[in-house]
């Protein structure tokens, strides 16, 4: 027996990377609980921590890892594809608010544009970095493709929406519980324009209904920042 | 089998928004548009198949599970983040909270104001 093959082994083959991930999702869920679903033990933030920790422990690259963390993170195309069950749950509040979803999902994906641009801009960072902030608020292959549109840098808006996302999926219930906005549908919209899936995932533990409406907000979002963004970018040049 | 027919479903709906956004070059990735026509299918039918209606909430809750891959990302561009330091620990925190109190908040007024008007 060779022990050098076997760290080999579960360092680079796909079914370690498989492995480790439902791993720490599972030990996450366990802290999470435990913590009796406090925010910051949100299972995403853990998980990813856990994660990161065994990677840096065994010194496993992100591309060694991603070989078979990409099997896990290709059903996000089907869950995504999922959420219009639940959405077809909440049909008939959904066609009362129509009008009123709408206003505050164009208005929402503005703010979620100008709010990280501007406050980028008084903070004078650079205008690349500015560019791949435009896509912050919107689910990653949306903000992928529309930053490298407008000449933002892919990877670093995927990485901002991920980061967006988590500390989304922490305050958003401690937020609105404090300024009294205990509405399922307002909570989940608001949630789905500015946190997109990890929000989306995270409301999803505290309603279904807030959960639908988030995976609503996050799909229109993304189409309103996709058109709006090429539009405003070039006010940055 | 009952699972096989909900995969069928929802890679069938994926793979369908991917033809069709890819064909019309839409700035929607295919996940997206597959989500809003699966919405229309179960809208026009009335009804969501058993298969779905068993697996998809079992599914969904845990959608967490899936992001973990993209978190650990942070670990190949960690030079790249670091870089800018805090301000972009300050805008991404600031733009997050802005993004979900202002919206929510125009929500809750227009639903207000929306039920208002259905009452009068």
């Amino acid at each position: 027996m060779n022990p050098m093959a076997a760290v080999e082994v579960m360092r680079t083959s796909p079914l370690s990377g498989v492995f480790v991930t439902l791993l720490a999702y599972k030990l996450a869920v366990l802290f999470n609980r435990r913590c009796k679903g406090h925010p910051l033990s949100n299972p995403v933030l853990i998980g990813v921590l856990l994660l990161l920790g065994w990677l840096l422990a065994t010194s496993t690259s992100y591309r060694d890892y991603m070989k078979g963390g990409v099997m896990v993170q290709m059903l996000l195309g089907p869950a995504t594809v999922a959420l219009a069950v639940p959405l077809y749950g909440n049909l008939s509040r959904l066609k009362r608010a129509a009008g009123p979803l709408a206003i505050t999902i164009l208005f929402g994906g503005l703010v979620g544009i100008v709010s990280a641009v501007g406050i980028g801009w008084l903070l004078q960072l650079p205008q690349q970095v500015l560019l791949s902030l435009t896509t912050r608020a919107v689910t990653t292959p949306i903000a992928m493709s529309v930053s490298q549109g407008v000449g933002g840098i892919p990877e670093l808006s995927a990485m901002f929406v991920i980061l967006s996302g988590i500390f989304g999926a922490v305050i958003v219930k401690p937020l609105f519980s404090l300024l009294g906005m205990g509405d399922d549908m307002v909570l989940g919209t608001a949630t789905g324009i500015s946190a997109h899936g990890i929000g989306t995932a995270r409301v999803f533990q505290l309603s279904e209904t807030a959960g639908a409406f988030a995976g609503l907000a996050m799909g229109l979002n993304g189409v309103v920042t996709a058109i709006l963004v090429p539009l405003l970018a070039p006010l940055l040049h | 089998m009952i699972m096989i027919e909900t995969l069928l479903w929802l890679v069938g709906y994926q793979l369908a928004g991917e033809l069709i956004s890819r064909s019309f070059s839409l700035p929607l990735p295919g996940p997206v548009l597959g989500m809003l026509l699966l919405f229309c299918t179960l809208a026009a039918r009335k009804s969501v198949p058993d298969s779905m209606k068993l697996n998809v909430p079992r599914f969904l809750s845990h959608l967490s599970l899936l992001f973990i891959p993209a978190g650990a990302a942070v670990l190949a561009y960690r030079d790249l983040l670091a870089g800018f330091g805090w301000q972009l620990l300050v805008v991404l925190a600031a733009s997050t909270t802005l993004t979900l109190l202002l919206p929510g908040l125009l929500l809750k007024l227009l639903l207000a104001r929306h039920r208002h008007k259905e009452e009068a």
